[in-house]
């Protein structure tokens, strides 16, 4: 199993003491970030995409592939890739660059986003978000997996004799997962092309999550990937911890009370009993975070959201001291101990490669020549 | 005999409330009304003082959390739909409608709902039909013709004691609507949208491509 952060990359004022960061500093910021989740070791960072303030990630690819220069282990993953408003020609040159820069440590998330107007911007209709995310989804696999494309759609210019480079490193494309909040066509796709399904689990009841990730897996069974409990899901997460729980508690209430997404709503003991974010202990953390299993089986990404909200960097590089020396260690191996050898472990590029060479070796053993 | 569940919103603030008397004054006559038909009923009141905090948060985080939750599955569930509301400021009460808001699209649909607003005067009454009315018909609620409008000067039997025969007239109707209908809790159609239900079957999204 893999455990991670993931960013937004929002720039919010810390309610402490008004002060916004810079934009420099924020972008600096988050590198630090992720230097650090590998230091303490972790084994995701994934960073998110938007095209208006008050965030800064438009160009996850080169803020990734700066990284990518920093660290020797991380997998590098977004949070999430416009599968509606880029072009997935780009999407397939952009990231099979980064698949070989980052040595195969690159995987990515697709998501519809979250803000309509993004759509006039990259000059698509918003009332055509379902069938963008459908067609141009469609394509990016093919010129992913198929080296001369030729391709007629809705909405881009035709392609003809067409090969996106570089190709996919060691001909194997980056794993794709599938982000959604409340949509069941996601996790749709996600089941129909056999990729991992990525339910945020920050925002809503565990029900709502546990509800999707069993549609999904229902659904990747039927398309026949495997058994349902051999689908690939990964959930978010939120913490914030100290040692004391009650320091955590004190800590976290302004940033919770003031919070773009949820602020001036309920108190935040009400949105921990009633979502998955927990403020407290390590220990309360690590048993939050194993009940996750309960409602969804056996998973394989853990991603918590860390570094939002305006809490400062020196707060975020604390929080990732206690994830990487307390509560990793503790649910890598409790999660290992649960998990039946027939679940998958995460994918990754190197895990990708050996199958396919392994299936390839298959279908060219001589026992098929032998017969004829 | 059958049973129904009549589920009752009240939107009143005080106590005691106005709103809440004329609630349970309709409330009583449906039930009355019910048995004449042959058939029992079991009454679900939510106060929505109770759940106001709760509203708020809903709105911020698009869920409901607690009590807000049985509250709105209460009136989802509901074979008929008692709705009352203050009148502020020429329309329903600010909080009659956010628990309008959140309820889900297409929870009242084919819904018998009885209509009644209260106000310090009778000037108010159109607000029934001008405000409410439309509101139920977004929600494709069945609102029955006689809403029910109850000002100060109702409760001390002023315009000749016109209130009782309203509300008599009132529950008729609604009663006429539910008896003799499937109950929700009997196999009726479900009216709350699934969206699992709704999705696509991928390959079939795929066609053409």
């Amino acid at each position: 199993m893999q455990f991670g952060i993931f960013t937004v990359s929002d720039i919010t004022p810390d309610p402490t003491t008004g002060r916004t960061p810079s934009e420099a500093e924020r972008i600096q910021a988050v590198v630090a970030i992720a230097k650090k989740a590998e230091e303490v070791g972790l084994d995701v960072f994934a960073l998110g995409e938007h095209h208006n303030p008050p965030f800064f990630s438009s160009s996850p690819t080169t803020t990734l592939a700066y990284i990518a220069a920093q660290t020797q282990t991380l997998q590098l993953s977004t949070a999430t890739t416009l599968i509606t408003t880029n072009d997935p020609v780009k999407i397939a040159e952009d990231y099979a660059m980064l698949q070989h820069l980052a040595g195969g440590r690159v995987d990515l998330m697709m998501g519809r986003g979250n803000t309509g107007p993004v759509y006039p911007w990259f000059g698509k209709d918003i009332r055509d978000g379902l069938p963008l995310a459908v067609e141009n989804y469609a394509l990016l696999r093919r010129l992913w997996d198929t080296e001369v494309v030729d391709w007629t759609g809705k909405y881009r210019t035709p392609l003809q004799g067409f090969t996106s480079t570089p190709r996919p490193l060691e001909g194997v494309a980056p794993f794709v997962w599938h982000g959604s909040i409340r949509s069941p066509q996601i996790a749709e796709q996600a089941a129909f092309y056999g990729d991992g399904f990525f339910a945020n689990h920050i925002f809503w009841p565990p029900e709502h999550t546990a509800k999707m990730v069993e549609f999904y897996r229902g659904r990747y069974a039927h398309h026949g990937h495997g058994s349902a409990d051999q689908a690939i899901v990964g959930l978010g997460g939120q913490v914030f911890m100290r040692r004391n729980s009650q320091d955590a508690v004190n800590e976290f209430r302004p940033y919770f009370d003031e919070a773009p997404v949820y602020g001036h709503g309920p108190s935040l003991e009400e949105f921990s009993s009633e979502t998955p974010l927990t403020v407290g202990s390590p220990q309360q953390v690590i048993e939050r975070t194993l009940g996750f299993r309960d409602y969804v089986g056996d998973y394989q990404r853990q991603l918590f959201l860390v570094d939002h909200a305006g809490l400062p960097l020196k707060t975020v590089l604390e929080q990732l001291d206690l994830l990487g020396e307390e509560v990793v260690p503790v649910l890598r191996k409790e999660f290992a101990a649960l998990k039946p050898a027939h679940v998958p472990d995460a994918p990754t590029h190197a895990a990708r490669v050996a199958a396919r060479r392994a299936a390839q070796a298959r279908t060219e053993t001589p026992e098929g020549a032998s017969t004829r | 005999m059958t049973t129904r569940t009549l589920a009752v919103v009240s939107a009143g603030l005080s106590t005691p409330s106005s709103t809440r008397l004329l609630a349970d004054r309709l409330t009583a006559a449906t039930v009355e009304a019910l048995r004449a038909r042959g058939d029992d009923a079991t009454v679900e009141v939510v106060e929505l003082r109770g759940h106001a905090r709760e509203l708020a948060d809903h709105l911020v985080t698009g869920f409901p959390a607690g009590g807000l939750r049985s509250a709105l599955d209460t009136v989802a569930g509901a074979d008929a739909l008692i709705a009352v509301t203050p009148v502020f400021a020429a329309s329903y009460s600010g909080l009659f409608k956010t628990f309008f808001d959140v309820l889900d699209a297409d929870a009242l649909a084919g819904t018998p709902v009885l209509l009644g607003a209260t106000a310090g005067s009778a000037r108010h009454s159109l607000v029934l039909e001008h405000a409410m009315r439309p509101l139920f018909a977004h929600l494709r609620a069945v609102a029955v013709p006689t809403a029910v409008f109850a000002a100060s000067e109702d409760w001390a039997g002023g315009d000749g004691g016109t209130l009782t025969p309203r509300i008599e007239r009132a529950a008729g109707e609604l009663a006429d609507l539910v008896s003799g209908r499937r109950s929700a809790g009997d196999g009726g159609a479900p009216r709350r949208s699934d969206p699992f239900a709704d999705v696509v079957p991928f390959d079939q999204l795929l066609r053409g491509q």
